[in-house]
């Protein structure tokens, strides 16, 4: 744990001098494909004119710079398989965007899309005597929640404090300086898997990068493509990759749950391909083409071509009706979405005050997802973009690309995380000056 | 798994990734300094080895000294900047002989090697050049315009005669004086400082232009104006104009300078005094001796 923690400042300190060099690089390693942007931060709202509430609700300290994608290799369920093939496509995708950026980055925030993330709800307090909040007594509070047996070989990826109370007052923002006799807080805790936590640390520093942040790319995406009264009054993000489905759910503007289905895109061109005898990439050009999931009439009489290089030419001359594709699409996706509804009810999403479900990711582009996903999730349910971003090109800014953008925001906006706050003074070591510092304080 | 043998699919393109050496190099490449240093500092380098390898030889020094110099004369011989005669403008024929004399050049020659403001300075260093303009005119002619000193007065001092600008700058020397009868004589130690003055003397004794012989500078602070008959008119040190004026009204009057008067006298404005000639002086004085009843040898 204090290892961990060690290594979350340590990112934290990278960040703050990444930032203050003014080049950042976000790293997107999904199962479909690899995404590298360049961020450059120039001052708070360098690129701003005129008065007022910023553009982009002040989300603009920033610009894009350079961006490149590359088709991802070794990659599955979002977890890294084969290490080289994904440095290379790493490398690949950091170096097309360094050449449009003109500049040399070292510092990268990645994000994990797998590694089954396990959410925890953590609940601590303490008794404060009638005084003032100060600072060593959110650390004190945050200290005394009591961490769960996650198991072995298991990371914490982010432990964010969602709540503050004192006495009967709860839904605290920040309680410093208030007076009360007790001081309760309750933090989400996500771990996911270690070892996928150092794979992709040894992907990035075999491409001569260091690491300035993770983050679980579930939280970025909601971060990006839920607006900000969504984020307020609760809703599910529904993240559909290509190898992974990853759901997170906020209220109060901050993270509550997260997990992820380890399904998508890719099983979805898998079925294709098995289903009409054709190889992955043809399959993926058709489900991009032709794909659906909502079969009219009008679908029986569209005929696809299915093409081929076989040399077989009635095997290469096959055709295939819309309706045939959308018959195996259909189950598929019902299937991932079903999926999901089991998590956001095991999860307990039905006692939110409002029950809003955003679908991003590259597989929510299917036509006709939005009236399937209504069926099986609920009513409120939209399709959702990230956020506009200054500099982004427009082939980065579709929804694919949500977990991407929502890492620049993440790395220009980051929350306030356990890490991030100071450390209980009865946790130094026993000569520290810090140590001698309170006694002080307590004793005259 | 590496597959033992490479396949070669049809439609697989090649792997697009750049190799870590490659990925490396276009990371130092991006990197500002070295960028800058590759940009700046590599061709200087190589500019400052090369002019050491020349600069430490003599022999290589010698051949680009002499390569230079090689380029430049070609250069400057081209006939486009070939100055081929002199004219010049605004100058009597003694003086543009003068000129062509002092002006050591023989044409043609390369407006390289025409120093101007020389040659400027050769011409307007005669006396009777006011002022000389040089310039080399399209079609390699060497324009000098020329404007001349007026002489206005002579000026004879120890037994030389010369003309003098209103400046009292020389001009010419005169084999005579009646080479210039119109001009207006002046002598004596440091007349030639007070031209306009002098002029203005001659200018006022116009009455008498006839009777005028010239003006005499007097222990260089007061000038006599000399007549015919070795008449003179000593005038003061201060306004002497007025002076003269002051006598010539006293001949219109009375009609001094027609009697015998050797010398009028103003050096006391106030107080003219005129000196008769001996004989006229005797016959006054046996005038005076008559009217008295004095009885005389």
């Amino acid at each position: 744990m204090t290892a961990l923690y060690e290594s979350q400042r340590a990112m934290r300190a990278m960040r703050k001098a990444a930032m203050q060099r003014g080049v950042i690089a976000i790293l997107d390693v999904g199962t479909s494909k690899i995404a590298c942007l360049v961020l450059r931060f120039d001052g708070p709202e360098r690129f701003r004119d005129g008065d007022g509430v910023g553009s982009m609700a002040g989300q603009s300290s920033f610009r894009v710079i350079g961006a490149a994608t590359t088709r991802s290799r070794g990659v599955r369920f979002g977890e890294i398989e084969a290490m080289h093939e994904t440095e290379r496509g790493i490398r690949t995708a950091v170096q097309a965007a360094q050449k449009m950026a003109e500049v040399r980055v070292d510092h990268v925030i990645a994000c994990i899309g797998g590694g089954e993330p396990r959410s925890y709800g953590l609940a601590g307090a303490i008794d404060l005597d009638g005084q003032a909040v100060s600072e060593q007594d959110v650390a004190r509070v945050l200290a005394s929640c009591d961490v769960p047996d996650f198991g072995p070989g298991r990371e914490v990826l982010h432990a964010q404090p969602v709540n503050f109370a004192l006495d009967h007052r709860s839904g605290l923002r920040d309680p410093r300086g208030q007076i009360g006799n007790r001081l309760a807080c309750d933090m989400h805790l996500l771990t996911i898997d270690g070892t996928v936590i150092r794979n992709i640390l040894h992907c990035v520093k075999r491409c001569d990068l260091e690491l300035a942040g993770l983050a679980s790319s579930a939280y970025v995406s909601g971060v990006s493509s839920l607006v900000e009264d969504e984020q307020e009054l609760g809703a599910a993000c529904v993240d559909m990759g290509g190898g992974a489905t990853g759901l997170s759910i906020f209220i109060k503007k901050h993270m509550i749950y997260a997990d992820s289905v380890r399904l998508g895109g890719d099983h979805v061109t898998s079925d294709i391909s098995k289903g009409l005898q054709v190889p992955l990439a043809i399959a993926e050009r058709i489900k991009t083409v032709h794909g659906g999931v909502v079969a009219t009439s009008m679908d029986d009489r569209e005929m696809i071509e299915l093409g081929g290089e076989t040399g077989d030419w009635e095997h290469d001359r096959r055709t295939v009706s819309r309706a045939e594709l959308i018959g195996i699409m259909r189950p598929r996706v019902e299937e991932i979405l079903e999926e999901v509804r089991a998590r956001l009810d095991a999860a307990g999403f039905e006692y939110l005050p409002s029950q809003q479900i955003v679908l991003t990711g590259g597989a929510s582009q299917i036509p006709g997802l939005d009236g399937l996903a209504p069926k099986i999730l609920g009513q409120q349910v939209r399709i959702g973009r990230p956020l506009r971003v200054q500099g982004l090109p427009q082939a980065a800014s579709d929804s694919a690309f949500s977990s991407a953008v929502g890492l620049c925001l993440f790395a220009a906006h980051p929350q306030d995380e356990w890490w991030d706050f100071e450390i209980p003074t009865d946790r130094y070591p026993v000569r520290s000056l810090r140590r001698a510092v309170k006694w002080f304080k307590d004793n005259w | 798994m590496r597959s033992l043998i490479p396949q070669l699919s049809r439609g697989d393109r090649a792997d697009p990734a750049p190799s870590r050496l490659a990925y490396r190099l276009n990371r130092l490449l991006l990197t500002p300094l070295f960028h800058r240093s590759l940009r700046i500092g590599l061709p200087l380098c190589i500019l400052a080895i090369s002019v050491a390898v020349v600069a430490l030889s003599p022999e290589r020094r010698e051949t680009v000294a002499l390569w230079v110099e090689d380029v430049k004369l070609s250069v400057q011989q081209r006939p486009e900047f070939m100055v081929k005669l002199m004219a010049i403008d605004g100058a009597s024929d003694r003086v543009a002989e003068a000129i062509r004399e002092i002006v050591p050049v023989h044409f043609p020659v390369s407006s390289f090697d025409l120093d101007l403001p020389a040659m400027q300075r050769t011409i307007a260093g005669l006396d009777a050049v006011a002022r000389a303009d040089l310039r080399i005119r399209p079609g390699g002619i060497l324009q000098v315009r020329v404007s001349e000193r007026m002489p206005v007065v002579v000026w004879r001092q120890r037994g030389r005669i010369e003309m003098l600008d209103v400046t009292g700058q020389r001009v010419a020397t005169l084999d005579a004086r009646t080479d210039r009868p119109d001009l207006p004589l002046i002598a004596g130690r440091g007349a030639q400082q007070l031209v306009d003055e002098a002029l203005e003397l001659v200018a006022a004794a116009r009455p008498l232009d006839d009777r005028l012989r010239g003006l005499v500078r007097v222990g260089e602070r007061r000038w006599d104006v000399m007549l015919e008959d070795d008449r003179r008119i000593l005038l003061p040190e201060v306004s002497p104009v007025r002076a003269l004026e002051q006598v010539l009204a006293l001949h219109q009057a009375q009609e001094i300078l027609d009697r015998d008067v050797e010398l009028v006298d103003m050096r006391n404005p106030r107080r003219p005094t005129v000196r008769l000639a001996q004989a006229a002086a005797e016959n006054l004085r046996r005038i005076k001796q008559i009217e008295m009843g004095v009885r005389t040898e």
